[in-house]
């Protein structure tokens, strides 16, 4: 390696370099400033802008005309000067050139203090101009409720152009126009809708793409800066939050190539809102008498543990959010198990829990984050990748570039940014789908298999392939783990990872999914991954089989179930409901008795463990809204007043401390115990003659209550409202077109007319508009979950029957 | 004088108006028998190459870049598909030679693009033809119907396993496109901007994949070269100086016209040809090369011969061979300000200098031409042309900035005399 290595000079400094690297690359890392604009280490090299212009010579010739840094490859012996008369006066004459049409309108404009162009202004601009014309005015581009525009600012630079071509794989923005008139924009006046869009604020180099929530709110040097974890999916995105006072004004990315590189996903970027929305939950509410009164914190955990004792250990349920930091999560299950109870579960999406048995112990995504990028076969089950794991979905886009094959079996065709081979099946036909392709692979498997098709035998070949050269991937998602067969898909998958010598991988839905098997917050695991002497209920069992009392956390029972019928049933009919909650909802207020408001994302300290099993701590950066409390904190308290043991922690420190220790050893392992048996279970999800199989799949900006709460990603157009997504054919079948309005009727609801449920004869009905969409598999229709007007419906996975309103 | 006219391109030209475009007309001349016999020899290319290389014929377009250097850094050995580009985009304000190639003997580029795609081992050819050519399109497309029947352009031609297509491209209207690495932009339908390089186009041209592009001229020199051979053509001119050349003469002279003379050629010996200087006035000025070379005095073009050295001597470049002639009673000042206009309205506007500056230098011009115009203008002027000038991806920016420093530096006087009495010295006869 060492051979490959060159010497060179900058600036009278002898620096090692590979041959082939930029002048740029090679000052930076040496810690030489060169002023540059269009050069980003993420995106390819434009050369555009001329402010890297340094002056070099090769062999004892200097290059007639001064060079640009960023596209001037180093050789041995190269010598370079970047602060020469001759570099300078180019990096001075670019600096004037960006000035001249530049507005100078610092004291407005949301950059200022933090702009590149004012940065180097300082450094290689003059304080008076020598420009007397008229300057430039550009017209404004409406790029949405995230990005705002003020294009009069821009320096052409086309960072944003390129991040659109080469990191989100949708040209949005493009130059038109040329000379003075070059402008960046959409040409078609379509708002950028994409779910990596923020990025391009942080790119842009000036004021003209800036934060559209945050501007005109604060200023950059009132803010100071506390380092968290994204609180969404399982990437658990590296981020910055910018403070001021109590409250989080923005937040950035923060390097970290292992996991977000220098990116974050929208999500992550602007649901910080929510923390603001007027529905926080402030203080400590109690239903009396049918009235909510509010109390304080003494009265309502005294009101609390009586709720949580008196049904009696069998009878108390303890349900949480997957985005629950592991320290919640641990004491959670403390209190509950200390309680008598093991029927505690974050698994609040998944219908099938048959194959909990075969679970591993510490599932994870079965590689690194960044080694997706370098797979060469990848088949993804049940995932809708881009709106679960944005920045997941951006690394696999990176392998396709490179030429790996991504596969999809999913019950609906994905608009994607890459090229793909995608298997679309209705949910009863993605075993036999999956049995196909292992079938292909000369391993059949036993149970009904489609016919194998040309698209088989190349996902399986390719899938085969990249596994012998130790590059092959099956990955299940949030789609497949929401699936009544879940367990015989996972099985499935498995048997053909193994047979394709690839590697088996769980896309991990929530920031905390893998964190409730380390701190034991399921009815099958205890701290530290072992098993309970008899496993607890789990979330499904505890609501077909409802308890007389439940404990929620972080919550909203109406959206974040797989079955929100059956869900609100159960929670109507317990007798004590303990929620502690980061918002208030009509759903907690009708089932709820005691509300206790904890501290939201940003608002206390905790760990959560990411897809691959990393370990990211936190501090908390705000003040909790109102008079919320830490989780952890009012946890150990309720412990504390119960006299129960270890409950004693003085921080948040201690509390993880204890989970890693009950871990120490625990390494991610993927493999099943007893996956060949498993793939003999039954498929329950053949639907009845003449129904559909609903796949309510979770829009990107429904997935929790944070971002629920988030306006502004609420207004862009990747914000799902209730539709009843149809194949036209099935449409034209059902006698239905575009626009039709429907009525659905799904779950318990749906057969049982008069009964037990008949006390639900007065809930909401759900209505909803037929969109045709010729993506969704013949024989199911897509109809979004954890949206307005979803929290009437049935299993996101299930069968739904629609009936033409006024037919 | 004029048995030493017309010998190359214009080949044709003393053939009925009429007909002289036409296939027959062209064999008649000898054409395609260079094409032909390579279809059938298979000669091997480095051969052919070299007879281009001792011709000395340089690129035509204006850069003056060897042409059989050029071909010889094709990568011939690599698999990949190869292009051969013809570049008829002629803009350079003053040019219109390769129009009148297209018009009068468009076979001749046909079999010039075929020898050469042969030499570089490229099958396909574009011809980016400058969408204002009606004509000249009209004409080439005939002629490209004409070849095609004939069995000299398609697949395994005259029985040999020789494939060569060729295809005609329209521009849109942007002077950019002319430069070599913009042009294949707008031929891959994007916007049409230069590329930085390297990589050059012969490591990755036209969709990534080697090619070569030249000029119309220059690749109608070809079947000549070979059929007369390199060093018949290099005499034409002089050393380093290979060749006939077109020249287009315009401005102020009696008979506009192209003139296909030897290279060394006295500029006085062309004055002539055009009629002389319209109206029986001075010489004042000459822009010997297209619009972007700097302007020489009348006095100093007088006793200047037109090859690539002489002009350079002269202070300038024959660039390609655009010879926009100025008499006395021109305000030189109202000469630039009309230039500093073309260039900001054809920057493509990706480099910073090039797009801010060249707007900048137009609208101090305008200024001054509008009596407003302050002493320290005319450092500004000086100034922010260097300031492009070196500093672009692509030529454009010396383009621009090439004509305000001559003409500050030859008639310094006139702007001076503008913005002190804010009119110019010279009023319009």
């Amino acid at each position: 390696m060492s051979d490959d290595k060159i010497t060179l000079e900058i600036d009278g400094r002898l620096c090692t370099a590979v041959p082939g690297e930029m002048i740029i690359a090679v000052a930076d890392r040496e810690g030489i400033a060169i002023p540059r604009f269009c050069y980003h280490e993420k995106l390819s090299i434009a050369a555009n802008c001329r402010m890297c212009l340094v002056e070099a010579e090769q062999g004892g010739r200097p290059f007639p005309k001064p060079v640009p840094a960023c596209a001037t490859p180093v050789n041995d012996g190269m010598k370079v000067l970047t602060r020469s008369k001759k570099a300078l006066d180019a990096q001075r004459g670019t600096m004037e050139f960006l000035l001249i049409n530049h507005p100078l309108d610092c004291p407005i404009c949301d950059q200022g203090g933090e702009c590149e162009l004012q940065d180097v202004s300082m450094g290689y601009g003059e304080d008076v101009s020598r420009f007397s014309e008229r300057k430039r005015v550009v017209k404004d581009e409406d790029l949405g409720p995230l990005i705002a525009t003020e294009m009069t600012r821009c320096i052409h630079c086309t960072r944003c152009v390129r991040f659109g071509a080469e990191i989100a794989g949708l040209r949005e923005l493009g130059a038109t126009g040329r000379g003075e008139d070059m402008r960046i924009g959409t040409f078609v006046e379509r708002t950028v809708a994409h779910e990596l869009s923020g990025n391009i604020i942080d790119l842009c180099p000036v004021g003209a793409l800036t934060s559209k929530p945050y501007r005109f709110t604060a200023r950059a040097w009132e803010l100071t800066s506390e380092e968290s974890i994204a609180p969404h999916d399982s990437v658990g995105s590296n981020l910055r939050l910018h403070i001021r006072g109590s409250q989080v004004m923005r937040v950035h990315p923060r390097d970290n190539e292992a996991v977000n590189e220098c990116w974050i996903s929208d999500r992550d970027r602007f649901s910080y809102e929510g923390l603001s929305s007027p529905e926080r939950l402030t203080e400590p509410l109690l239903k009396r008498n049918g009235q909510w009164q509010t109390v304080d914190w003494q009265e309502a955990l005294h009101a609390a543990l009586e709720a949580l004792q008196a049904p009696g250990p069998d009878q108390l349920g303890c349900l949480i959010s997957p985005t629950a930091t592991l320290e919640e999560q641990y004491l959670l299950q403390r209190l509950v198990r200390t309680l008598g109870s093991d029927h505690i579960d974050t698994r609040l999406r998944q219908q099938d829990f048959r194959g909990d048995a075969a679970d591993p112990t510490f599932p994870w995504l079965g590689l690194p984050i960044a080694e997706l990028e370098q797979q060469q076969g990848v088949l993804l089950i049940g995932s809708d990748l881009r709106q679960e794991q944005p920045l997941l979905a951006h690394r696999l886009r990176m392998a396709a570039l490179d030429g790996a094959t991504i596969a999809l079996l999913n019950p609906y065709a994905l608009a994607l940014n890459h090229a793909s081979l995608q298997l679309v099946a209705a949910p009863p036909a993605l075993a036999s789908e999956l049995r196909a392709l292992s079938q292909v692979l000369g391993k059949p498997v036993q149970g009904a298999t489609v016919e194998i098709s040309d698209r088989h035998r190349q996902i399986a070949t390719a899938l085969q392939a990249a596994g012998k050269a130790g590059q092959g991937l099956v990955l299940l998602g949030a789609l497949a783990e929401a699936d009544p067969d879940y367990s015989l898909i996972r099985a499935l998958a498995a048997a053909l990872a193994e047979t394709a010598e690839c590697r088996l991988g769980f896309l991990a839905a929530a920031a905390n999914s893998i964190g409730s098997r380390l701190a034991g917050s399921l009815p099958h695991r205890l701290p530290g991954g072992a098993a309970p002497k008899r496993p607890g209920l789990d979330a499904q069992a505890m609501l077909t089989d409802p308890r007389q009392g439940y404990l929620l956390w972080g919550l909203e029972p109406d959206r974040d179930f797989a079955d929100p019928s059956l869900a609100m049933a159960a929670l109507r009919s317990a007798k004590q409901v303990v929620a502690c909650s980061h918002f208030k909802s009509a759903a907690l207020d009708e089932v709820a008795d005691v509300l206790l408001p904890i501290s939201a994302f940003a608002e206390t300290a905790g760990t959560f463990v990411n897809a691959e099993g990393r370990w990211q701590r936190f501090q908390g950066a705000v003040a909790p809204a109102g008079d919320a409390r830490p989780g952890w904190k009012v946890l150990r308290v309720l412990g504390t007043m119960l006299e129960f043991d270890g409950f004693g922690q003085n921080n948040a420190r201690e509390v993880h401390d204890e989970v890693a220790h009950a871990c120490s050893g625990l390494a991610p392992d993927n493999r099943l115990s007893d996956a060949r048996a498993l793939t003999a279970i039954t498929e329950r999800s053949a639907p009845s003659a003449g129904a559909l199989t609903r796949i309510g799949n979770l829009p990107i900006y429904a997935s929790d209550a944070l971002v629920r709460h988030a306006p502004a990603l609420q207004r862009t157009p990747l914000a799902e409202s209730l539709a009843v997504y149809l194949h036209p054919q099935q449409a034209a079948d059902l006698g239905l077109t575009e626009g039709d309005q429907v009525r659905l009727i799904q779950g318990a609801g749906s057969h049982s007319g008069s009964g037990s449920v008949g006390d639900n004869a007065a809930a909401k009905e759900a209505r909803a508009p037929v969109v045709l969409d010729d993506r969704i598999a013949l024989g199911c229709t897509r109809i979004p979950a954890g949206v307005d007007g979803s929290e009437a419906l049935g299993p996101i996975i299930g069968p739904v029957r629609i009936e033409k309103i006024g037919a | 004088m004029a048995e030493n006219q017309n010998t190359v391109c214009f080949r044709t030209m003393h053939l009925d108006a009429r007909v002289r475009h036409t296939l027959e007309s062209y064999r008649s001349v000898g054409g395609y028998r260079q094409w032909e016999r390579i279809l059938r020899e298979k000669p091997d290319p480095d051969q052919l190459i070299n007879e281009v290389k001792t011709s000395a014929l340089r690129g035509r377009g204006g850069a003056g870049f060897p042409t059989g250097l050029k071909w010889s850094f094709m990568p011939r050995s690599k698999p990949d598909q190869k292009y051969i580009v013809c570049n008829s985009d002629e803009g350079e304000p003053g040019t219109c030679k390769d129009r009148d190639i297209m018009r009068y003997n468009p076979h001749q580029l046909i079999e010039g693009m075929a020898i050469a795609g042969y030499c570089i081992g490229a099958t396909i050819g574009y011809n980016y033809i400058r969408g204002e050519f009606y004509e000249p399109i009209a004409r080439f497309d005939e002629a490209l119907e004409e070849a095609y029947a004939a069995g000299l352009l398609g697949k395994e031609l005259l029985g040999s396993s020789i494939d060569f297509d060729l295809y005609t491209h329209l521009g849109a209207g942007a002077y950019i496109c002319g430069e070599e690495t913009a042009l294949l932009e707008s031929l891959e339908g994007k916007k049409g901007q230069p590329r930085f390089k390297p990589p050059f186009p012969a490591q990755a041209g036209l969709y990534g994949k080697p090619t070569t592009i030249n000029n119309t001229e220059s690749l109608a020199s070809v079947p000549v070269i070979l059929e007369k051979g390199g060093q018949w053509f290099l005499e034409q001119g002089r050393p380093n100086n290979g060749g006939p050349k077109l020249f287009s003469v315009t401005g102020h002279v009696a008979r506009p016209d192209n003139f296909e003379i030897p290279l060394g050629t006295p500029f006085r010996d062309l004055l002539e040809m055009a009629g002389g200087v319209s109206g029986g006035r001075a010489l004042k000025a000459v822009i010997p090369g297209g619009s972007s070379v700097p302007v020489v005095p009348g006095d100093v073009m007088l006793t200047t011969d037109m090859d690539y050295d002489s002009i350079t001597k002269a202070g300038s470049m024959l660039g390609s061979g655009a010879v926009i002639v100025i008499a006395e009673g021109t305000c030189m000042v109202k000469v630039l300000a009309n230039l500093a206009h073309f260039y900001a309205h054809e920057s493509c506007g990706q480099c910073t200098p090039c797009r801010e500056g060249t707007g900048w230098l137009a609208r101090v011009l305008d200024r001054m031409l509008a009596g407003q115009g302050r002493t320290q203008d005319l450092d500004l002027l000086d100034n922010v042309a260097g300031r492009i000038g070196g500093r672009t991806i692509c030529a454009l920016g010396d383009a621009a900035a090439m004509p305000v420093q001559s003409f500050l530096k030859h008639y310094r006087f006139e702007f001076e005399y503008l913005v002190e009495h804010g009119r110019p010295l010279v009023e319009a006869a």
